[in-house]
């Protein structure tokens, strides 16, 4: 029989670099084992993976890397938060994990070409979005004006800190608040959906926004990007449930209509709409 | 081939057995109707003096009984607690195994084999149910291996319906009573034997193993008489006209809360249900922790921790874990899969320890204008 071919068979990948980032924050670079299923690995930006450690189960973790890379070079930025991630934590560099993917809905990058985008980002939403920005810097012309708009809950848990000013100098504006402001914090303070209230000029027509973050935060980042006039269909977002087959069989990932997992997790805000609202949907 | 399909053998009991004895012959392990604990369930068969002649079955809201007939029939029944599903999505199987080597580990998926499945008495409702399924396991973007393999070997026997329970209610759904494609054989059963149709090819080749003749008419019509009266006898209803957006125009209705008063979030309506198909993997552990197997098993929409994210879960009440089964199954399901996910085989609303009907819940819901 075929095995290879077996949706729920997990591949070994080396963990080559850990990085500790904000507070219980980390980007591990992982490489898949078999240099073949290595080089011919690719992912786009929004997609995530299952990240496997025996005898603990899986955890769905979007890619945060740029799409350039292949399975010798997988970026995945981790929050220790939950049973999986935990048992992430203890792992070590040249110790072993695995990997299923990748999975899920991509970000529409190629419906932005000569467009402008705003990308909203809360919290650790700044991970599945940081290969976007690697897109939009590796070819600036190929799109429109481009403006992040980020929210973290202090100056210390802004993600990616230190590559923030080479997104600037690559054109990007960049537009930073937090919750709670600190003495030495001089940006703004606030939730992010206040900033897109706030955009100096924005030409809805060619405007798409990719939203990601919390499910509230990406609710009001919609409404405020409907309030400037944004088409349902050029707002984006991406979602996060329990997932366990990641390819729409398990069934636990159900929203609505949707199985975030494959139909998700990035979603056009008019297929999103109807059950965001919805408590405890 | 053509011509066979169209005509309606007779077979008798002593027939019945040769299919049976032809289909084990062919390697196929023969699962069927038999009594067991006070509930007709499937089970291996290979004597037609297993299946529960004589006997039927009394389903009503929260009341499944087994109750003697007045004759001998062998199919006089309609649906117990089990469906075919844990034949082809069996509650409890390994999809991938881990074993600690000096540097790490290997990962594998076990190696897809099963036995050969022959179905004997599938009825129309659970043929319908056996095509939702397909929809799931096997005809989207990921196919399931072992799903795939027992569907591709499967061999129906499907029986005809001769009377309803009174939790019944394929008519609604357009599933029954009778059984119209996706079997291999179709029998009624008649006063001195079986009529047996054709509808594949493996079909025709099994029943040119075995003693039969030209149906008389007069044994067609009892037939399709019985048949009648399967359908005379349903009398539950749903109301499926535009069942979609009325559903979801209605998820904040008040009378969700009035189910969820009633309902035990116990899952037994997703376990008995021919089409749920949600499931949990879990990790078990060798006793060294060198080895660690995956398996997949059976999970349900009304646990708990089913929808657990790191920071909870998502559906804690059980106003909204019934109302994500009831509008998965009739109303998202269309759109998921392109049909609904309730065949109106009734069998939820018989299991259901306080008896809880979908079909009333949906009346409920739906009447009125949405609030």
């Amino acid at each position: 029989m075929n095995t290879a071919a077996n949706p729920w068979l997990s591949h070994t990948a080396v963990i080559e670099e850990i990085r500790p980032e904000i507070e219980s924050v980390a980007t591990l670079i992982l490489r898949l084992e078999d240099s073949n299923l290595a080089g011919s690995y690719r992912f786009s930006p929004g997609q995530f993976n299952m990240l496997y450690v025996p005898g603990c189960g899986e955890v769905a973790i979007s890619m945060s890397g740029p799409a350039t890379d292949n399975g010798h070079r997988i970026t995945h930025t981790i929050r220790t938060v939950g049973r999986v991630t935990q048992a992430i934590e203890q792992l070590g560099v040249g110790e072993m994990i695995g990997v299923r993917g990748p999975m899920g809905t991509p970000w529409p990058i190629e419906s932005l070409h000569d467009r402008d985008v705003v990308l909203v980002s809360g919290g650790l939403g700044m991970a599945p979005l940081r290969p976007v920005i690697y897109a939009l810097m590796e070819e600036p012309k190929r799109f429109g004006r481009r403006t992040l708009l980020y929210g973290a809950r202090s100056p210390d848990l802004i993600l990616y800190a230190d590559e923030i000013d080479s997104w600037r100098e690559s054109g990007i504006d960049v537009h930073i608040t937090v919750d709670r402001a600190t003495d030495d914090w001089h940006g703004h303070v606030g939730t992010v959906h206040l900033l897109i209230d706030r955009l100096a000029s924005i030409d809805p027509s060619r405007t798409a926004m990719f939203a990601c973050g919390p499910e509230i935060m990406m609710h009001f980042s919609a409404k405020s990007g409907l309030a400037r006039g944004l088409a349902r269909e050029s707002i984006w977002l991406s979602m996060e449930r329990n997932m366990q087959c990641a390819f729409g069989m398990c069934g636990h990932c159900q929203w609505g209509s949707h199985f975030v997992c494959r139909t998700g997790p990035v979603l056009r805000y008019d297929t999103a709409e109807p059950f965001l609202t919805v408590r405890d949907l | 081939m053509a011509d066979d399909t169209e005509k309606l053998w007779w077979i008798d009991r002593e027939g019945l057995q040769k299919l049976i004895d032809y289909l084990a012959k062919q390697g196929h392990d023969i699962v069927g109707p038999r009594i067991d604990q006070g509930a007709i369930v499937y089970d291996s068969i290979r004597r037609v003096d297993e299946l529960p002649r004589g006997w039927t079955d009394d389903s009503q809201p929260g009341v499944y009984r087994l109750q003697p007939r007045s004759d001998q029939e062998h199919f006089g029944f309609n649906v117990g607690p089990h469906s075919w599903k844990k034949y082809l999505f069996p509650p409890l199987t390994e999809v991938m195994r881990s074993r600690r080597t000096s540097d790490g580990w290997t990962m594998q998926a076990p190696d897809v084999e099963s036995p050969r499945y022959a179905f004997l008495g599938v009825r129309a409702c659970e043929l319908a149910a056996i095509a939702v399924q397909d929809q799931v396991f096997v005809n989207g973007q990921t196919q399931d291996p072992l799903y795939q393999l027992r569907r591709s070997q499967l061999f129906i026997i499907a029986v005809n319906c001769t009377q309803a329970a009174a939790t019944c209610f394929c008519t609604s759904m357009g599933t029954g009573p009778e059984c119209e494609k996706g079997f291999d054989l179709a029998l009624t059963e008649i006063e001195n034997g079986f009529l047996l149709a054709i509808g594949s090819e493996a079909g025709r080749k099994a029943a040119d193993a075995i003693p039969k003749r030209i149906a008389l008419s007069d044994e067609s019509q009892s037939g399709q008489q019985r048949r009648h009266r399967a359908r005379e006898q349903i009398t539950r209803k749903l109301d499926t006209d535009g069942i979609r957006d009325r559903l979801l125009a209605r998820l904040d209705h008040p009378h969700w809360d009035d189910v969820a008063s009633r309902c035990l979030s116990c899952a037994n309506c997703t376990l008995v249900c021919p089409t749920c198909f949600c499931h949990s993997v879990d990790e078990v552990h060798h006793l060294t922790d060198d080895e660690i197997v995956r398996n997949r098993r059976w999970d349900s929409c009304f646990n708990v921790d089913f929808s657990h994210v790191a920071g909870g879960s998502v559906r804690d009440t059980t106003r909204a874990r019934y109302r994500q089964w009831l509008t998965h199954k009739l109303a998202t399901w269309i759109d998921q899969f392109g049909t609904s996910g309730c065949v109106g085989c009734g069998r939820c609303i018989a299991w259901c320890p306080v008896g809880i009907d979908l079909t009333q819940e949906v009346a409920t819901l739906c009447g009125g204008n949405a609030p």
